[in-house]
């Protein structure tokens, strides 16, 4: 009798185990990724789907501090110029090749050498690799650079099976993409899906229930919850903040926010091309009073119904580099038209260009009403995602409102938008002594000398104000009760680890 | 008719090439630069020069367009910028959702505009046809985007009948395939449906009020016998026709609906392809239309002859 | 001009006044065209004025079809929306009617070369689906209301020119066309004298149910970020932005997507009541 019980106890447990493991986990996304290849991808998607195929050197805990992945731990020489990573030598890329310390060197030597990686820049100031033994991997760098353990935790350090890689067909990487995380890549339909099923050889492989991860792409956020809430989908991305309170009130979803690593920003073109010489906003005092008259806790407040955490820096709260100094400016209308008045101009006809999506069009209606209160006449020109970028490389505009999805390291954050050279510095503001600061705190690796800088380049930047930065973009995730043991990271990945699915 | 087929199709070529430069320049002219959406939120500016480079795009307009239609001939229709994948993989994936979406909606638009129209003359001068009528212009008159809308959040969110979105090949799960086709094809029927109960219910009028009627009539057959037997086979000669054109329509039609309710169709890839500045993908997919387009309307010309004895020796 | 034709006139207005259907249309155009005119005079608030406090409010006595996402009172946004709703079907037409009533007349007049030439073009434009040409254009002129009419009237033009194209080649050979040649009227005169008027018949008819599809367009361009942005109120935009607030405010997307579905509705009855009259086989 004993015995037949637990056989049947067993079998029971076997099935229960057996459907856990059996089950398909479906996640609803903003948009399609690009390239499945992370040395030539570029979108935030892609980069949640590559935190479940493609395992990296280090990864980042909800604190944002290093955690090892395919390393097991690492060290800086004195001199911060060589980085050496002990590697873990259970590691199987989902081809059943060997993951070693040449691998390792193979894809750090792509990134840096393929003509049309988009790593490039990140890994700049890597000199040379060496892969001296199977679990050794050297970094020899030209200068200390504190942003490169960052760089490492994202695409920089995702690891392929060499054996994919052919010089004389690039894109094969990509449409089947071999690496070697917990799932494995199973196909993908461009605009429809991309599958991943479970990699049996993971060396964590325990920790991973679901047979199968699908990914869905709906760029309508209104079909994407309601697909969650007809039982189609189980965890999405990116839910509308005005969705919230509908999604806290039903009983058989959970809203799980988390406060992101980027920020929502609106940038002056002060010194690119024709459009900036007459631009009102050339005058500091024009941007500060700019500045006085919008509240950002009421965008914070009808528009993004209590997520959209108003920004004064790009740091966000989470980051171990975000400063007291600079709390969020309050609204004072009276203050901006005096500052108006003193730069001699008070009624500022300006024109505010941002991308075409209702949550931006909100936003940009709301500054518009509020600045006119301080005598701004604001006109609106939404632009469709793709002109856009080409209106702001080209600086065919006074001022915009624009997005940044956020980096793990501060330097990600600041760098490219404020210094004179930046590729992302689209306003043209260009300050020397910002740029001396920027790069210094790029070398220092002491967490606190290197907010002290910070705080220096901000104490400028606040007064100069380039750029505004609105609110902190948050990562609104929604799941069905029935998945369990999913927590959002701030820096939007999806992670799979411990997450199940209830029967 | 061997000879009006030849004819059609060697009007067609000059149609077509003229197809292809309308939309190659069409697109070379939007603004946008799709390196920039290429490079993504980084712009190291080695790397879009090396893009420009490889995609040819710094090379003047005219040598541009050759080189693609070279790449054509040789039956490549190039690679998506965004994803690398080949469009003609793309369009294989995409074609039969949009076909799977279309001849439903046709489906569904022959089973009720089709009768709708024959009551409507039958019953010609009554309510009910006044009724018939209002209801076939209506469909055409919603919009369908919106219809979308209000049946995702009544069907699916309240009601939990049908899925919101998405798509299931047939050959994975027929009955989910289905289901999640069900809604979009059901938007898309009711424009089509409305031209179709139109024109049914116009040439039932012309068949019903014509000789071989009466003459059935007074030779005492039943007036249900006479609207099916003799009335209906004519009045459904130029449907044929008809339907063979809505369905190029459809394929069009498709845009908006497979906006709304996320299906991965040719209609959804154009759009996007449009938005991404997607050059290679634009250009192969506006070709295939056209070709389709051309075809369809080729073939509404045989069968219309075909179907019209009469003509067949014109 | 002759009794017959005045006879045939009066006809075909007593035939019109008699199909209820029509006259149904008619009232619906006459309603919305009425309410966009007046618009300021019954407005009562600002359709522009945001209010932080009264955001996605019922329909109440203070507004009567509730207010927006920003809290703009949706009623006096219904009715300036009106205008622009109207306004790009109107002119959309009226650019598609520029392009290709001429267009279609030299083609079907000139015949040979002349006709060769911009019927493959009409083929071609007409192979490319309607909406994705409008996107594109839209995408190239950039996001407007007026881009998107010159979209909407350039991607609808291929069709009256084949309707006039047709038109002219039926009443091409007729005799009062080739007796006017006989006595040596120059081809201006025959076009515009003779030929246009005969033709004008199916183009009202295909004007009206265009302007319909055009302001369907207008709203489709707006669903999809293309046509009159924000903060002025356009049907079509406003469903796009009502999108997003199904659950929390149904009446947002409700109001206006009636309203385009009434005046599409009216435009395509008067089109029909007008198809109905106008047709020379239906003599009953």
């Amino acid at each position: 009798m004993k015995r037949i019980t637990s056989v049947l106890f067993g079998a029971v447990l076997a099935t229960c185990a057996a459907s856990a493991f059996s089950q398909n986990l479906r996640i609803g996304l903003q948009e399609d990724p690009d390239v499945l290849d992370p040395h030539r991808a570029r979108t935030y998607v892609g980069r949640i789907v590559f935190t479940s195929l493609c395992d990296k050197l280090i990864d980042i805990s909800t604190d944002l501090k290093f955690v090892p992945q395919l390393a097991k731990s690492w060290s800086f020489s004195p001199d911060n110029k060589v980085l050496t990573f002990t590697l873990r030598d259970d590691v199987l890329f989902h081809d059943g090749s060997k993951f070693d310390a040449a691998a390792a060197k193979a894809n750090l030597e792509r990134a840096i050498q393929l003509p049309d990686s988009l790593r490039k820049s990140e890994l700049s100031s890597v000199q040379s690799v060496e892969a001296p033994n199977p679990t050794t991997l050297v970094l020899n760098l030209k200068q200390p650079d504190a942003t490169l353990l960052a760089q490492l935790t994202d695409r920089a350090g995702m690891m392929l099976s060499p054996k994919t890689f052919d010089a004389k067909d690039v894109a094969a990487v990509g449409r089947a993409p071999v690496c070697s995380g917990p799932y494995k890549f199973v196909e993908r339909v461009q605009n429809d899906r991309i599958v991943l099923e479970k990699f049996d050889q993971y060396y964590n492989s325990k920790d991973f229930s679901f047979k199968r991860v699908t990914f869905l792409p709906i760029p309508d956020s209104t079909v994407r919850l309601s697909n969650l809430q007809s039982g189609g989908l189980d965890l999405i991305e990116r839910v509308n903040p005005t969705d919230a309170p509908q999604v806290k009130k039903d009983a058989k979803l959970a809203f799980l926010p988390i406060a992101g690593l980027g920020f929502q920003q609106i940038i002056f073109n002060i010194d690119n091309g024709p459009l900036a010489k007459d631009n009102p906003f050339k005058d500091k005092r024009v941007r500060h009073a700019f500045e006085l008259s919008v509240d950002r806790q009421a965008i914070n407040d009808v528009v993004g119904e209590g997520i959209f955490e108003p920004a004064q820096q790009p740091f966000s709260k989470a980051s171990p580099f975000y400063s007291e100094k600079f709390p969020v400016t309050k609204r004072d209308v009276v203050k901006a038209k005096a500052l108006l008045k003193d730069a001699g101009q008070t009624n500022p006809k300006v024109e505010l260009i941002f991308g075409n999506n209702t949550t931006e069009a909100s936003i940009a209606q709301l500054i518009q009403a509020m600045a006119a209160e301080a005598g701004f006449e604001v006109s609106l020109r939404p632009t469709e995602f793709a002109a856009m970028q080409k209106e702001a490389a080209s600086g065919n505009f006074q001022f915009m409102l624009i997005g940044w999805s956020g980096r793990v390291d501060p330097d990600g954050n600041i760098h490219q938008f404020v210094t004179c050279k930046g590729a992302l510095n689209d306003g043209r503001y260009c300050n020397p002594q910002v740029d001396q600061l920027l790069n210094d705190a790029r070398v220092l690796t002491d967490v606190d000398k290197r907010r002290a800088v910070y705080d220096q380049a901000q104490t400028i930047l606040q007064d100069e104000l380039p750029e505004m930065y609105v609110y902190y973009q948050p990562w609104p995730f929604a799941a069905t009760k029935k998945v369990q043991g999913f927590k959002p990271y701030p820096d939007g990945m999806i992670r799979l680890q411990g997450v199940t699915l209830a029967p | 008719m061997l000879k009006l087929i030849l004819n059609r199709i060697l009007v067609a070529i000059p149609t077509l090439l003229l197809v292809s430069v309308i939309v190659f320049t069409l697109q070379k002219i939007l603004p946008g630069d799709p390196v920039l959406t290429l490079a993504g939120e980084e712009r190291d500016p080695v790397v879009l020069q090396y893009l420009r480079d490889k995609y040819h795009l710094d090379d003047p307009l005219p040598v541009q367009y050759g080189a693609w239609v070279m790449q054509v001939i040789q039956g490549d229709l190039g690679k998506s910028l965004r994803t690398d994948v080949p469009v003609t993989t793309l369009i294989a994936q995409k074609l039969p959702v949009t076909l799977q979406l279309a001849s439903m909606a046709m489906l569904f638009a022959l089973l009720i505009g089709i009768p709708a129209g024959i009551i409507a003359a039958v019953r010609k001068g009554t309510y009910i046809e006044m009724g018939a009528n209002m209801v076939a212009l209506s469909g055409m008159s919603v919009p369908g985007f919106w219809l979308g809308i209000l049946l995702i959040m009544l069907v699916s969110v309240q009601w939990q009948l049908l899925p919101a979105s998405g798509y299931v090949p047939p050959g994975q799960d027929l009955w989910l395939s289905l289901k999640t086709m069900v809604m979009p094809a059901f938007v898309l029927s009711t424009a089509i449906a409305a031209y179709l109960m139109r024109h049914t219910r116009s040439s039932m009028l012309e068949a019903l009020s014509a000789d071989y009627v009466r003459t059935a009539r007074a030779k005492g057959v039943s007036p249900r016998g006479v609207v099916l037997h003799h009335a209906l086979r004519n009045a459904l000669m130029p449907i044929v026709t008809l339907v063979t054109l809505l369905f190029g329509e459809l394929l069009a039609g498709a845009v908006l609906t497979e906006q709304v309710f996320t299906i991965p169709g040719f209609g959804k890839l154009m759009v996007d392809a449009v938005f991404n500045r997607d050059y290679a993908v634009v250009q192969g997919v506006v070709l295939v239309v056209a070709v389709g387009f051309i075809f369809m309307n080729l073939l509404a010309d045989v069968l219309y002859v075909l179907v019209n004895p009469r003509l067949r020796h014109a | 001009m002759s009794a017959i034709t005045i006879r045939s006139r009066n006809r075909a207005w007593a035939k019109f006044k008699a199909n209820r259907l029509a006259m149904l249309g008619a009232v619906l155009v006459l309603f919305f065209v009425v309410v966009a005119l007046i618009a300021p005079l019954i407005a009562g608030a600002d359709p522009f004025k945001t209010s932080f406090t009264a955001i996605r409010k019922a329909p109440s006595a203070a507004h009567w079809l509730g207010t927006d996402e920003l809290g703009r009172d949706l009623f006096s946004r219904m009715l300036f929306g009106a205008r622009a709703s109207l306004m790009a079907g109107l002119v959309s037409v009226l650019i598609a009617l520029a392009v290709g009533v001429p267009l279609g007349l030299i083609a079907g007049y000139f015949g040979k070369w002349t006709d060769a030439v911009i019927s493959r073009f009409t083929e071609a434009a007409l192979a490319i689906p309607f909406l994705i040409l409008a996107i594109a254009l839209a995408a190239f002129l950039g996001p407007s209301l007026i881009n998107a009419m010159i979209a909407i009237g350039v991607s609808a033009a291929p069709r009256f020119i084949r309707i006039t194209r047709g038109q002219v080649l039926a009443v091409k050979n007729e005799d009062y066309v080739q007796s006017a040649k006989a006595l040596g009227a120059s081809d201006t005169r025959i076009i515009l004298r003779h030929i246009l008027p005969n033709v004008m018949p199916p183009l009202i008819v295909q004007a009206t149910i265009t302007i319909a599809t055009a302001i369907i367009a207008e709203a489709s361009l707006s669903f999809l970020g293309l046509g009159l942005q924000p903060p002025n109120p356009s049907w079509g935009s406003m469903l796009n932005t009502a999108k997003n607030f199904m659950s929390q405010a149904p009446w947002m997307s409700i109001f206006p997507g009636s309203a385009i579905f009434l005046v599409v509705l009216g435009f395509n009855l008067l089109g029909d009541g007008l198809r109905d009259a106008l047709d020379p086989r239906q003599k009953t």
